[in-house]
């Protein structure tokens, strides 16, 4: 076989298969899925709603800010925040998150400050919160790494003797196609197998590891990879928040009843760039990104909405309001934020004291105050 | 309660005791519950404590390493073993990326107590990567504290005392030196125990202050009886803590003698010896007789087991390094 012929070989780059769970079509037409029944009250749907619209709005405004200067990086979601806040309002109070660095949508369901997230991409800190204050674990750089301590977590969860009871928590592990590659994400699925962890892992399939598209990372469809670690795994519509909900919610009440763990690929497609320093121009078709368009997660439910009539024009006038006067209230608040002290350097680096970094800290301070004569 | 036991066993009384001690303690690694770890450090653990608590985990070092990552954060105290030194490179990245780095990463706000335990060290006639000294590495890594026992006292104590701690720990076992035999006070308390990032004079000496650790402490003893015969006194400090160093006890020792020999089995070239040998000079410039002297082992990988003896510092390449130190 030629290297070219393995991109040819079937069921590589296909349209999405028929196996992808689907409970809103883009055209906004309600479907049932026999497996994944979902009701949800006029209220709720229209809070997901809001929910998307501010998610990229936040997105929207980290990105400008980016580009003049003001954070150092971002991450930016477009594209993927059905799949986000699908899963993310999955999630008991109790449940864990362990995400990547791209999870702005499940940090905003978790109620976590965006400013923190901006803080991070604007240099302020290494990453800056505590985990157990929303059960939203720091961002993750290092690509599949979060995956183990996901899996370390729910087997902690799992020796707490909580499964089965109203003190169980579920873990979710978040990670995109590329990581699917990486060691530690078997290794966490090895983990998750055979102590039978109480964890889901959600991996959202945008299509591309920064320039690599998915056939560089996989010639199967990612979900079915679960099924060689010996656990359930499931493509869902990344772009359809309903269907995100319900197979997230359903995975993580099997974690929370002892029945193990699952992955569930989302199937869907980064709109923008990896990060506000790559070009995707350049290795990515125009007619692609315009094929995704088409599949858009926020204009989906308006669509529902407007045919089922859960909220008239003045409800999406006012959610775009919000959304915008949010934005420009975090803008303000993030140049607001100030540097560290300079001598922030050394603190948290132990619990414990630590000779060496007591040394050195007194000896900057003494450098600096030198310049104070 | 003072018993005799070997460093192995002593070992094994030290986890034995800070799992009875706290129940959030969990041991964890390739073969340490039925089989009792290869060279049986964990033996009989699993029996007393449970499958939930002395976990024999799948064969991927990154996965123990990571899993104990989350454990820490889900409030365990998980101890670890890498099978041996040259296996802990798969697990580099959760230790340096992560583990390091996660409670900077929360500003304070998680703790990761975690154990890392790595047999170190040649001299046992292995086959390669079962024999190395990779204290450079983690020594290297702001977050990790390393430390390093060298006699059974030591090993019963500073594991204890390891598992307690709130950060990490990288914690080197020297494998050549699981067999030896001392008397150890395993009495309940810890009133009297020397902290564990201390260093310690274990030989009181005039004429050259000898720097060791872990396997390296026994040779240097040795040689410190030879140097005796020869009328020569050795000055023997067993670091213990190479991350934190214990600078002012050694600082106050070569104020003492003037000279000073570092001894590691690790290559010399960018080892743990060339910081000793910074900060040594950077303190006592004025003291010293002698630039400070490195003996340990040479630029290359740890070399077939028929060729160790020839590659690892033993008492007559130490004593090779004090002569040069004194005939300088």
């Amino acid at each position: 076989m030629t290297i070219d012929s393995a991109r040819e070989a079937p069921g590589l780059t296909e349209a999405p298969p028929p196996e992808l769970i689907q409970l809103l079509t883009p055209e906004g037409i309600r479907v049932e899925h026999p497996d994944y029944p979902l009701d949800l009250s006029p209220e709720e749907i229209r809070g997901l709603y809001r929910d998307l619209v501010m998610v990229r709005k936040v997105d929207l405004e980290a990105v400008a800010l980016t580009r003049q200067g003001e954070l150092g990086l971002w991450a930016s979601l477009l594209g993927q925040e059905a799949a986000q806040v699908g899963s993310g309002r999955a999630l008991a109070e109790r449940d864990m998150v362990f995400p990547t660095y791209r999870e702005h949508g499940v940090a905003w369901c978790r109620g976590l400050d965006p400013l923190r997230l901006l803080a991070l991409f604007r240099g302020l800190s290494n990453c800056g919160w505590d985990p157990a204050e929303h059960n939203f674990h720091l961002y993750t750089i290092v690509i599949g790494s979060q995956t183990l301590h996901a899996a370390g977590y729910a087997m902690g969860v799992q020796r707490d003797g909580v499964l089965g009871t109203e003190n169980a928590a579920g873990t979710i592990a978040y990670f995109g196609d590329g990581a699917t590659s990486q060691g530690d994400v078997n290794e966490a699925f090895v983990f998750a197998s055979v102590f039978n962890a109480p964890i889901v892992f959600f991996c959202q399939n945008n299509q591309w590891a920064i320039s690599e598209p998915l056939e560089k990372q996989s010639r199967i469809p990612l979900y079915k990879r679960a099924q060689g670690f010996g656990f359930p795994g499931l493509r869902v519509d990344g772009n359809d928040v309903f269907a995100c909900l319900a197979v997230t919610r359903r995975a993580l009440e099997a974690a929370r009843t002892g029945q193990g763990p699952t992955l569930i690929e989302a199937y869907t497609y980064r709109m923008g760039a990896h990060t506000t320093t790559d070009d995707p121009t350049r290795y990515r078709l125009a007619a692609e990104l315009e094929s995704w368009k088409l599949k858009d997660p926020i204009e989906r439910v308006k669509a529902y909405m407007v045919k089922n009539e859960l909220a008239d024009a003045a409800f999406f006038d006012e959610v775009d309001a919000e959304a915008k006067r949010y934005a420009t209230d975090l803008r303000r608040r993030c140049l607001e934020m100030p540097d560290p002290e300079p001598l922030a350097i050394f603190e948290n680096v132990y619990a414990e004291g630590h000779s060496l970094i007591s040394e050195e800290q007194r000896r900057f301070a003494e450098y600096l105050e030198s310049f104070d004569d | 309660m003072t018993e005799t036991l070997t460093l192995a066993k002593a070992m094994n009384e030290g986890l034995r005791r800070a799992l009875d001690d706290d129940p959030k303690v969990l041991v964890m690694g390739e073969d340490v519950g039925r089989l009792g770890g290869v060279f049986r450090v964990t033996d009989g653990l699993q029996k007393d404590f449970g499958e939930e608590r002395v976990i024999d985990t799948p064969l991927a070092e990154s996965g123990i390493v990571g899993t104990a990552i989350g454990l820490a954060l889900r409030g365990y105290r998980p101890v670890v073993e890498i099978q041996f030194d040259g296996f802990v490179f798969p697990a580099a990245d959760q230790i340096i990326t992560q583990l390091a780095k996660m409670r900077l990463r929360s500003l304070g706000a998680v703790r990761l107590p975690v154990v890392i335990r790595i047999p170190c060290g040649g001299g046992i006639g292995a086959v390669e990567h079962h024999s190395e000294s990779p204290e450079a590495y983690f020594t290297h890594t702001a977050g990790l504290r390393v430390v390093a026992c060298s006699n059974p006292s030591d090993a019963y104590t500073m594991i204890q005392q390891a598992v307690t701690c709130d950060d990490p720990v990288i914690f080197f076992e020297p494998k050549r030196r699981y067999w030896d035999k001392a008397p150890v006070d395993t009495a309940p308390g810890r009133d009297g125990w020397t902290p564990f990032d201390r260093a310690r004079v274990v030989n009181p000496g005039e004429d050259v202050t000898v720097l060791a650790y872990g396997p390296m402490v026994k040779t240097c003893l040795e040689a410190a009886s030879a140097a005796l015969e020869e009328g020569r006194t050795l000055e023997v400090i067993d670091l213990r803590s190479l991350n934190p160093l214990d600078i002012d006890t050694v600082v106050s020792s070569v104020e003492r003698t003037g000279r000073c020999v570092v001894v590691h089995e690790a290559p010399v070239f960018n080892g743990y010896g060339a910081e000793l040998a910074a900060r040594i000079t950077e303190r006592c410039f004025y003291h010293l007789e002698a630039p400070v002297l490195r003996v340990g082992g040479f630029s290359t990988p740890y070399p077939p087991s028929r060729l160790e003896d020839h590659y690892l510092p033993d008492l007559d390449r130490v004593l090779d390094g004090v002569d040069r130190a004194m005939g300088w």
